[in-house]
């Protein structure tokens, strides 16, 4: 690789002296399969290892190649990685969109364009940064058939000139980002980014006012996906059965986690897997396979989106029934049908929570960083074995997909947790057992497992009508005992899940509900109404259902609260309608969006305010 | 002074001790006559005689008149009996979860040729070590006899409604779909189904077993293609079968070119006597064209048709640990925190 050599820094301000220092958000226009999605991870990468807090958003189309992809870095020193809706810099590489998205910026904004596409001639209130892209490409890229995939590096280069983004980190992302096994693919690239910077730095007058400046607020941090995150919890969950049907956006969480087990739960002296992995012929069988192994004692999961939801509603069904455990991760994404595959949604709260025909309910479990998606991953199959029901890990698009800057995760201190699991020698003294029988009151029995080496080992395990013994039943009485049971073991849930975090704030008389990726709009949009309006703001984040006493607290102690969901019906304030009394219902009003994108903070506030009266 | 007592003859047992009440289930619910209840007492008599820990078996069932059958045997197994065609999909997870216990399910032709037919599938090409019982009647009986995927065309319902549809072969779909034991038997023909389980219970992979097993309520009269009237005049044995277990020392003789000789995974053999002419069950070609020329004249063959030793299980594709991944220790699965900090310095 060619040694680093780049133009000593600009002192980057623009004509009227004005700046905007790591306060901004770029959007990348792009076609997808044109390689943009390493010159977009390289850019933001690049700004994160200058210690400035960033968040990148992928807003990519549900196809393989020549569709519009847009990629949106925001870098925040204030340290918000919520999306931003207005874009400050666009970098604008798709001709089909390029004028749509010119059209839509703020005044003020900057724009790095390919030059034919003469954007400049649409707007006179924009910073326009023309730049002959395939002129550029053709010397550092002889081969004219990789030339579509390294173009995009030379923005990169560009935009490094314009925003004062160090040459030496662009090169140490790249090269991090090819690995040592593409040495050659990485140097071509870096001869792209030199070769866009150069071109900048001879050619382009500096006039928008966004910059970056080294900060120190991203030390120890990392970058990761939540999917990746979810893979490594379960991972140091100990499981053991995996299954899958790949399905967007859950995919890259069971591929990812097959690349970990692989190379950390190898037997190095057997070369044998401490795991199974079983691509099933579609979700039913991978959650068939998940209660298999779940009643047979592995630590089994899955991961799918909304459409296999739907498909695994009866087994889940026999599996809160039949009280088996198993983790299911939902990477939730739009609905209805097949929806908007590659958007974001919180669309399958209401469906999960009672999914299955019958009198069921499951616990969910709401991650809303990629540090919880590696925290309650674990704590979702300690939970799963411990109250015998399959449980759910809701995630989103937008967290499961997305870079997300993130503290180092921490190594789990507490040793698994099997639940009431019966031994042959437990056997031995006891007797025997009746599997479903509340002994300790919790509405929990004790469950052996099939193998276990003693003859008063066993139990018939059904779908149907079953008693104390687990034998067949139709009586009323029966029934009724059992299911009442359940449900007194759903109530002993509320104080078992992972509790909400609570931020009570003494002056507000308005306080936010909200889980999982909405967090990030609802954290900075506390601020904005604070700073705009000065309307202070309590705040319950939720991270498990069902619900507890804290939340009931939490609307008692506030006059109005602000429920958010990421989706048309406001499936979270219905599941809240369904078990509040009258009085605390009458306390909650609904923030809803459901386009499809990460949840901004604007629109959250914008909302606020207008009921409010402001 | 002493008294003599005649000592109580001593109890039948099995070579690991036990008797066959050991064997039994709970007592049947199905219709007198099903053949269900038939293929019960045979997969009683032949995991008892084979010596197997009940113990160590799990037993798995879809929905249906057959699926309730597993209650009816092995009390001291545990027992599955999951939703309506995808007992596969359970079975194969809690297999994988302990790959030492010893699967058997038992499903019909209902909940595997019509709404299991996916899973079914699937199960065959993983050749996941477990016996697959087919109790095939051509007809839902739970939901009081509606025609089922394996009906055959023109057979006749009770109500007269006439079949106008070609049946599944499920052992040839099974053929087809690598399954590496293939046979067909009768509910009513004890020798060879007792013969066929044990050597199921031998087999190394999959065994598929379809066994034409008539519902006495709703397909049994004049008409049906799967009645047990049908069957004494329409089944041909491809042969007569002799398992001969691992544990017999009974000295394995094989008389040149009567016999052929299938030595099974844990050395039991199973011999196989020529009737009427030679046919070779190692021969994927000559079972299918077996099943084809029988289907020409209306005729039923039973026996083996088809098995294959050498081909590696599912746990062995997967290359999993030897030891039941359900209870391996703590030390096994999660990884140490060096691990954790790897990874994390990656994503720095």
């Amino acid at each position: 690789m060619s040694t680093i050599e780049v133009s000593p820094a600009l002192p980057r301000i623009d004509e009227s002296g004005h700046s905007v220092v790591n306060d901004f958000s770029i959007q990348v226009a792009t076609v997808n399969g044109s390689g943009s999605q390493t010159a977009n991870s390289v850019l933001m990468r690049s700004i994160f290892q200058m210690g400035i807090p960033v968040s990148g958003k992928n807003m990519f189309p549900s196809n393989i190649q020549g569709l519009p992809t847009w990629f949106t870095i925001r870098a925040s020193k204030h340290g918000y990685i919520g999306r931003k809706k207005e874009i400050d810099f666009l970098v604008a590489m798709n001709p089909e969109t390029a004028r749509e998205d010119v059209m839509n910026l703020e005044s003020g904004a900057a724009v790095v364009y390919d030059e034919p596409l003469k954007l400049n001639a649409l707007r006179s209130d924009l910073h326009f940064y023309p730049a002959p892209f395939d002129k550029l490409v053709a010397p550092v890229c002889p081969e004219p058939k990789l030339r579509k995939l390294v173009r995009n590096m030379i923005y990169d280069g560009i935009v490094a000139y314009l925003l004062g983004i160090e040459m030496p980190e662009i090169h140490k992302a790249l090269t991090k980002q090819f690995g040592p096994k593409k040495a050659k693919a990485a140097e071509m690239n870096w001869g792209a980014c030199q070769a866009g910077y150069e071109f900048a730095a001879q050619n382009l007058r500096k006039s928008d006012p966004c910059r970056v400046e080294r900060m120190n607020r991203t030390a120890g941090k990392i970058i990761i996906d939540g999917n990746a995150a979810c893979a490594l919890g379960s991972m140091f969950a100990g499981v053991t059965v995996v299954t899958w049907y790949p399905i967007t956006p859950s995919s890259s969480l069971v591929e990812s986690l097959i690349g970990y087990l692989k190379r950390f739960r190898v037997d190095k002296t057997t070369g044998k897997a401490t795991y199974a992995v079983v691509q099933a012929e579609d979700e039913l069988s991978a959650v068939g396979m998940v209660l298999g192994a779940g009643w047979a004692g592995a630590r089994s999961m899955t991961a799918t989106a909304g459409p296999g939801i739907s498909l695994m509603a009866e087994f889940v069904g026999l599996g809160y029934y039949a009280e088996i455990p198993g983790v299911i991760f939902d990477v939730q994404r739009v609905g209805p049908s097949t929806g908007l595959p590659t958007r974001t949604m919180q669309g399958d709260l209401l469906s999960t929570a009672l999914l299955s025909h019958g009198d069921t309910k499951h616990p969910m479990f709401f991650p809303s960083s990629p540090e919880e998606c590696f925290s309650l991953a674990i704590e979702a199959f300690d939970f799963a074995e411990q109250l015998q029901t399959p449980v759910f890990v809701m995630v989103d698009l937008d967290l499961g997909m997305n870079n997300w800057m993130a503290d180092a995760f921490e190594y789990p201190t507490k040793p698994i947790k099997r639940g009431k699991v019966l031994t042959a020698e437990d056997l031995e003294k006891l007797g025997g057992f009746a599997r479903y029988k509340d002994v300790d009151g919790d509405g929990i029995g004790y469950r052996t497992l099939p193998g276990t080496n003693h003859p008063a080992g066993a139990y018939f395990t059904r779908g149907s009508g079953h008693n104390a013994q687990a034998q067949y039943t139709e009586r009323e009485d029966d029934y009724v005992q059992n299911v009442d049971r359940l449900a007194r073991k759903f109530e002993g849930m509320r104080a078992a899940v992972p509790a909400p975090v609570v931020d009570y704030n003494d002056k507000a008389e308005i306080g936010f509900v909200a889980l999982g990726t909405s967090h990030y709009a609802v954290d900075e949009s506390r601020d904005q109404l604070r700073n705009e309006l000065g309307i202070e703001t309590s705040y319950l984040r939720l991270r498990a259902y069902p619900f507890n006493q804290e939340l009931t607290d939490f609307i008692r102690r506030h006059e109005r609260v602000y429920v958010v969901d990421q989706n048309r019906d406001g499936q979270l304030l219905a599941l809240m309608r369904l078990e509040f009394p009258p009085e605390d219902l009458a306390k909650l009003r609904s923030v809803k969006y459901y386009g499809g994108l990460p949840l901004d903070a604007r629109t959250v506030t914008d909302n606020v305010a207008k009921q409010e009266g402001r | 002074m002493s008294t003599t007592t005649t000592p109580p003859p001593p109890k039948k047992v099995n070579h690991i001790g036990l008797d066959v009440i050991s064997y039994k289930g709970g007592k049947t619910t199905l219709c007198a006559g099903c053949g269900h209840n038939a293929i019960s007492e045979r997969i009683i008599e032949a995991f008892y005689e084979m010596g197997v820990q009940p113990w160590n078996v799990a037993k798995f069932s879809g929905i249906g008149c057959s699926s309730k059958s597993p209650a009816y045997f092995l009390s001291l197994s545990h027992g599955f009996n999951s939703v309506h065609g995808r007992m596969p999909s359970v079975a194969t997870g809690a297999m994988l979860a302990n790959r030492t216990i010893m699967g058997i399910g038992v499903t019909g032709d209902g909940d595997t040729a019509s709404i299991g037919l996916g899973q079914f599938m699937h199960l065959l090409r993983r050749n996941l070590p477990m016996i697959y019982v087919i109790e095939d009647n051509g007809v839902y009986g739970l939901t009081k006899g509606q025609f089922s995927a394996t009906a055959d065309l023109g057979s006749k319902l009770k109500t007269g409604l006439i079949n106008d549809l070609p049946p599944f072969d499920c052992c040839a779909l099974a053929l087809q779909w690598g399954a590496t034991f293939v046979a067909r038997s009768f509910s009513g023909d004890k020798r060879q189904l007792s013969a066929i389980l044990k050597a199921a219970i031998a087999h190394n992979g999959l065994s598929l077993i379809d066994v034409i097993s008539p519902c006495t309520t709703f397909n049994d009269h004049e008409g049906s293609t799967k009645s047990y009237s049908f069957m004494k005049d329409h089944d041909e044995p491809l042969h007569a079968l002799d398992f001969v277990p691992y544990f017999d020392d009974i000295s394995v003789e094989i008389p040149d070119g009567e016999v052929r000789d299938v030595e099974m995974h844990d050395g039991s053999h199973l011999r196989i006597k020529k009737l009427g002419h030679d046919y070779d069950p190692t021969s994927k070609f000559s079972a299918l064209a077996a099943l084809e020329d029988a289907g020409k004249k209306g005729e039923v063959i039973t026996g083996v048709l088809y098995v294959d030793t050498s081909k590696p299980n599912f746990f062995e594709m997967l290359q999993m640990d030897d030891a039941p991944l359900a209870t391996l220790p703590e030390s096994k699965t999660r990884p140490p925190k060096a691990v954790l900090d790897q990874a994390m310095e990656e994503l720095r």
